[in-house]
């Protein structure tokens, strides 16, 4: 078990920066999310720590030791991949015990360690079976057992469950979280998902382009932002933007209403442009308000969304608890609930105050 | 007329068409097997019946039979003309046009008689002296080892080269890297033809010649074979190659408990590739071994071809036994032949 | 075969792992190829530059050292012909007489077999049974070594042979055929489409197999002729793979040595003397050993195979670009 620490870590590829400077603590037994678009560097970033890939510049550091010069053997991590990258030609016992034999660990713990894993993730039976012969979650099993039997200081995850379908994500997204709290390990795990982010993780860190946008605990990321991206990036639906700008303390909306905030909240200068978000729970429909064009309505049974845009043109979201009569092609006006207002400014930065 | 020269045809009975392809079909089964069939026939053959012209389909022995009286065997002959018509005398001895005979019933009793007037006794065998001969005579277990030794180091030799040479430009990125698949895209360019006198005076200079190493060594690494391995090792995901390195493996471990089990249809076909060519081999063997206890078997073949008289019936069947194993490995391995060498062009 | 390595290997593996920690992965690349470009270097890249070397150098002497220079006068004396037609005007009647018989050959050789490479892989690719098998045995003489090969027909062609057998029983007198030079060169042509055409018919065959077969459905669609499908679908979409097989076949053809070489030895005289067989001659088997002379026209020869390769190459880039 260990911590980490990066210090401003940067990575080039030749002229391209892909990774520009990055400051992270990740603690010890930490279950640490990496989320962000495709292509932000959260692989790049994860194969820098697990040493497969060189770093341009700055410091990674392993329980306090600058880890830079090793090799990916020498890290003492383990890592899941995307593809599982089994090894095709080997049993999943000889899977397993690739890594210990490699660290020439004695034949008999090498057999204690594999049985101890296969039996934790529900394995045993398919020890003697190909890689080729094993139903997709089952490789992904076999993927973290490989890891789980080299005891490994640090786990690393790039994006495990994507090659599952949404059933099976749903449930081996728990068993890592169980495994999780059961060896209780370090563990940095990459996705897109920001479901996945929300439902695993004590910290998130959210990337784009190549830096950290913010870092911090699921719902601290959901309920303080600190910038428009982080803000659209979590939740689900997405949050509702509106330009608006401030009219003495309170928000006068380009799509016509005036809504006030509460006191003291943000830092509110006079006639600045300004963004304000709402998510898509805190839209209440009313007497009067926002008006909604509707556009299409889902209907789940126990919760209904509707979609349309405002009259200034920006998209709406609304999420109702139970059964809507509302069709699509009528309007309605909506109250936010601005309690749970977000605030942005024009370079997307959060407003409010710490 | 030309419903033969498109690929699909859907009736059910037989245009004549059809018959015309059978036919050629068929044709082309006697043509192509037919020779070496008959070469093979032949070398079973006793020299007495190599001499026999117009030469006979099948190989024939004449029947022999021991007589109380003499020491080895007589040939036995079936009398055509005469007061003895129609009964199996045994030849003791051949003056000019004049056989002496004896009746087995009667060894006692010589009966000159003229050839023109016997038959041989024949029955279809195969006479295996041919290969006896071959044995005893000739230095054939040398040859066949010679060749043998030639394959197999050979074989062995490339497939380890060219899978580390193919490795290397698949799995990592160098400076230099595009240099030296154009390197090895000229060496495509230069068949061994057309450097033989040079590369004969290196091999020289090395002290090679006449050692069956100067014939493994210089032709061990194949630009079709770093192709080829190349071409297949960029489908191995690299990473399964990041998760042994996370597994503590050495780019070495890497090499030869990953990616050459992963890449066995590969070096299966051009194990295959090698074995041929090693087995066939011809020009450069004949240049650099030219002393007969270094030939290999197709050296061997081309030096029984004598100027004026031909030793056919040792030559027949040293023919057969160097075929012998590639039409075993063709058989076994047909499919596999014929896309290794489909997709490589031969060589 | 692999557990019996395995130790083996293990032995390689510490000083590689040596090399590894101390100048890092990306120069180990080096460490794997160098087996093989030492190979290259000394038995290919070495021997090309000798051989502009030895083909600028005169005299019997074997080390380049006692070997005067004489400039390009070997290529002069290759050259030196008062008409290209005709070998004897050459000073080196015999070189030329390989190159024309080189040409004949190469012209005649591949024209009989892309066309019944051709005919075959398409009457292989209709609807036949046991194609398998017949495919095979169009293919197995490819395998055979040339020696073998020009054995079984030699066989069948010498005075006492089958072909004579047959063409007796049927009342012909029996003929001598290599040692008719017009024969023995005609022989050697069908003896090298035999052995070869097994080769290209694959090829060929492969490339009609890969033509879509809803190609096909359309034009039945079209009610286009069968001959018009051959000549408007068929041939251009073959038109690849044909070219492929005719670079290939050249290149081949120029180094057609090893079977020719155990059929006829050249003969009778020179009428079977190819270019290879030249060069093997003059540098090898010949008594005053002319190492300059046949490492100049080895670089002739190299020049024709290096621009065959090139478009080799460029048309199966050309091919596989779609
Ligand atoms: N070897 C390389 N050379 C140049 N650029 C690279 C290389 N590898 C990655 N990149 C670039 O680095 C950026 C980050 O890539 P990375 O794989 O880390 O993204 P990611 O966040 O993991 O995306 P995804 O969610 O799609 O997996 C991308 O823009 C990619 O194009
Ligand atoms: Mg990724």
């Amino acid at each position: 078990m260990a911590d980490l620490q990066l210090r401003s870590v940067t990575k080039a590829y030749g002229a391209a920066e892909v990774i520009k400077g990055i400051d992270l603590d990740v603690a010890e037994g930490e279950f640490c999310v990496f989320v962000g678009p495709s292509g932000c560097g959260k692989s790049t970033l994860l194969r820098m720590i697990s040493g497969l890939e060189p770093i341009s510049g700055g410091e990674v550091k392993i329980s306090g030791d600058v880890v830079n010069h090793l090799g990916p053997a020498e890290r003492g991590l383990a890592m899941v991949f995307q593809s599982y990258a089994l090894y095709p030609h080997m049993t999943v016992r000889q899977n397993l015990s690739f890594g210990l034999e490699n660290t020439r660990t004695p034949k008999a713990e090498i057999a204690e360690r594999v049985g101890a894993a296969a039996k934790m993730l529900q394995i045993d039976q398919l020890l003697d079976r190909r890689p080729k012969d094993l139903s997709g979650g089952q490789r992904q099993r076999v993927a973290i057992g490989r890891a789980v039997v080299r005891e490994p200081r640090i786990f690393l995850f790039d994006e495990p469950l994507s090659n599952l379908d949404a059933e099976l994500r749903v449930e081996m997204r728990g068993e890592i979280s169980r495994l999780h709290r059961r060896i209780g390990n370090t563990m940095i795990y990459v996705t897109h998902d920001q479901v996945e982010a929300m439902t695993m993780a004590d910290k998130i860190a959210v990337l784009r382009d190549g830096r950290l946008e913010q870092f911090g605990r699921p719902l601290d990321l959901y309920n303080r932002p600190e910038n428009l991206f982080v803000a659209g990036f979590i939740g689900s639906p997405k949050m509702n933007f509106f330009a608006a700008e401030v009219a003495s303390g309170a928000l006068k909306l380009a799509a016509g209403p005036t809504f006030a905030l509460p006191e003291g909240r943000f830092d509110l200068r006079e006639g600045a442009k300004v963004t304000l978000g709402i998510r898509p729970n805190a839209l209440k429909p009313a007497a009067a308000g926002l008006t909604l064009t509707v556009a299409d309505v889902e209907r789940l049974g126990g919760e209904s969304y509707l979609y349309g845009h405002s009259p200034d043109g920006s998209a709406i979201t609304v999420h109702s608890p139970g059964q809507t009569g509302v069709e699509p092609g009528t309007e309605i006006a909506l109250s936010p609930d601005m309690a749970e207002a977000h605030v942005f400014d024009a370079d997307g930065r959060s407003l409010r105050r710490h | 007329m030309a419903n033969f020269l498109t690929r699909t045809r859907g009736k059910e009975r037989l245009h004549w068409t059809d018959w015309l392809s059978y036919a050629y079909l068929l044709f082309g089964v006697v043509v192509m097997f037919g020779p070496v069939l008959w070469l093979a026939l032949s070398s079973f053959k006793t020299e007495a019946e190599l001499q026999h012209y117009p030469p006979r389909l099948l190989p024939y022995i004449q029947k022999t039979e021991k007589i109380p009286g003499y020491d080895s065997a007589l040939p036995i002959f079936k009398v055509t003309k005469g007061a003895l018509a129609g009964q199996e005398v045994a030849q003791v001895r051949r003056i000019g046009l004049v056989a002496q005979v004896v009746r087995p019933d009667e060894p006692g009793k010589l009966v000159k008689l003229p050839i023109a007037d016997r038959k041989p006794v024949e029955h279809v065998a195969l006479a295996t002296s041919n290969y006896v001969k071959l044995f005893k005579r000739f230095d054939f277990l040398r040859f066949l080892w010679n060749s043998t030794f030639i394959t197999v180091v050979a074989t062995a030799i490339t497939l380890v080269i060219n899978s580390m040479a193919a490795f290397a430009l698949s799995k990592y990125a160098f400076r230099g890297r595009g240099t030296v698949m154009a390197l090895v895209i000229g060496t495509l360019m230069i068949p061994q033809t057309v450097v033989l006198v040079p590369l004969f005076l290196v091999v020289r200079d090395l002290g090679m010649i006449n050692s069956l190493w100067g014939v493994i060594i210089p032709g061990a690494a194949t630009p079709t074979g770093v192709f080829l391995l190349r071409q297949y090792m960029l489908t191995i995901p690299d990473e399964i190659l990041d998760a042994a390195r996370m597994d503590n493996a050495s780019e070495w471990k890497i090499y030869w408990r990953i990616i050459l089990p992963l890449s066995a249809p590969a070096i299966a076909v051009l194990a295959i590739l090698s074995i041929m060519w090693r087995w066939n081999d011809f020009l450069w063997p004949l240049i650099a071994l030219t002393q007969s206890k270094f030939f290999t078997l197709q050296l061997a073949l081309n030096s029984f071809r004598g100027e004026f008289n031909t030793d056919w019936a040792s030559l027949l069947a040293m023919t057969v036994l160097t075929l012998l194993p590639i039409v075993a490995v063709f058989a076994f391995l047909q499919k596999y032949i014929a896309t290794g060498i489909a997709t490589t062009g031969g060589k | 075969m692999y557990k019996l390595i395995s130790p083996l290997m293990q032995l390689v593996d510490w000083p590689m792992r040596a090399f590894q920690s101390r100048f890092g992965q990306r120069r180990l690349a080096w460490v794997f190829l160098a087996p093989n470009l030492a190979l290259f270097g000394l038995f290919v890249f070495l021997p090309v530059i000798l051989n502009f070397a030895y083909a600028m150098t005169g005299s019997e002497h074997i080390l380049l050292r006692d070997r005067p220079f004489v400039g390009a006068q070997n290529f002069a004396q290759l050259t030196n012909c008062k008409d290209y037609l005709n070998p004897n005007s050459c000073q080196l009647d015999v070189f030329w007489r390989a190159v024309h018989n080189t040409v004949w050959f190469i012209v005649l050789q591949i024209g009989f077999m892309v066309g019944f490479s051709l005919l075959t892989a398409l009457i292989l690719n209709r609807k036949i049974r046991a194609r398998g098998f017949f495919r095979a045995v169009f293919f197995f003489p490819v395998l055979l070594s040339p020696v073998v090969v020009a054995l079984v027909w030699k066989w069948i062609l010498q005075d006492q042979g089958a072909l004579n057998g047959v063409l007796s029983s049927l009342g012909y007198q029996p003929y001598n055929w290599l040692l008719d030079p017009s024969w023995a060169f005609g022989f050697s042509v069908f003896l090298t489409v035999w052995f070869h055409m097994g080769f290209y018919t694959l090829i060929l065959l492969a490339g009609l197999q890969a033509i879509p077969r809803d190609v096909y459905e359309a034009a039945a669609m079209d009610a286009a002729s069968p001959w018009r499908v051959f000549r408007k679908i068929t041939l251009p979409l073959l038109m690849p793979t044909m070219i492929v097989v005719l670079v290939l076949a050249l290149i081949k053809g120029v180094q057609t040595f090893d079977e020719l070489y155990a059929f006829t030895g050249g003969g009778p005289g020179s009428a079977t003397t190819l270019m290879i067989q030249y060069i093997y001659e003059t540098g090898f088997a010949g008594a005053p050993r002319l190492f300059g002379l046949a490492a100049a026209a080895s670089i002739l020869l190299a020049l024709v195979l290096v621009a065959l390769t090139a478009v080799q190459l460029w048309v199966t880039r050309r091919n596989a670009n779609g």
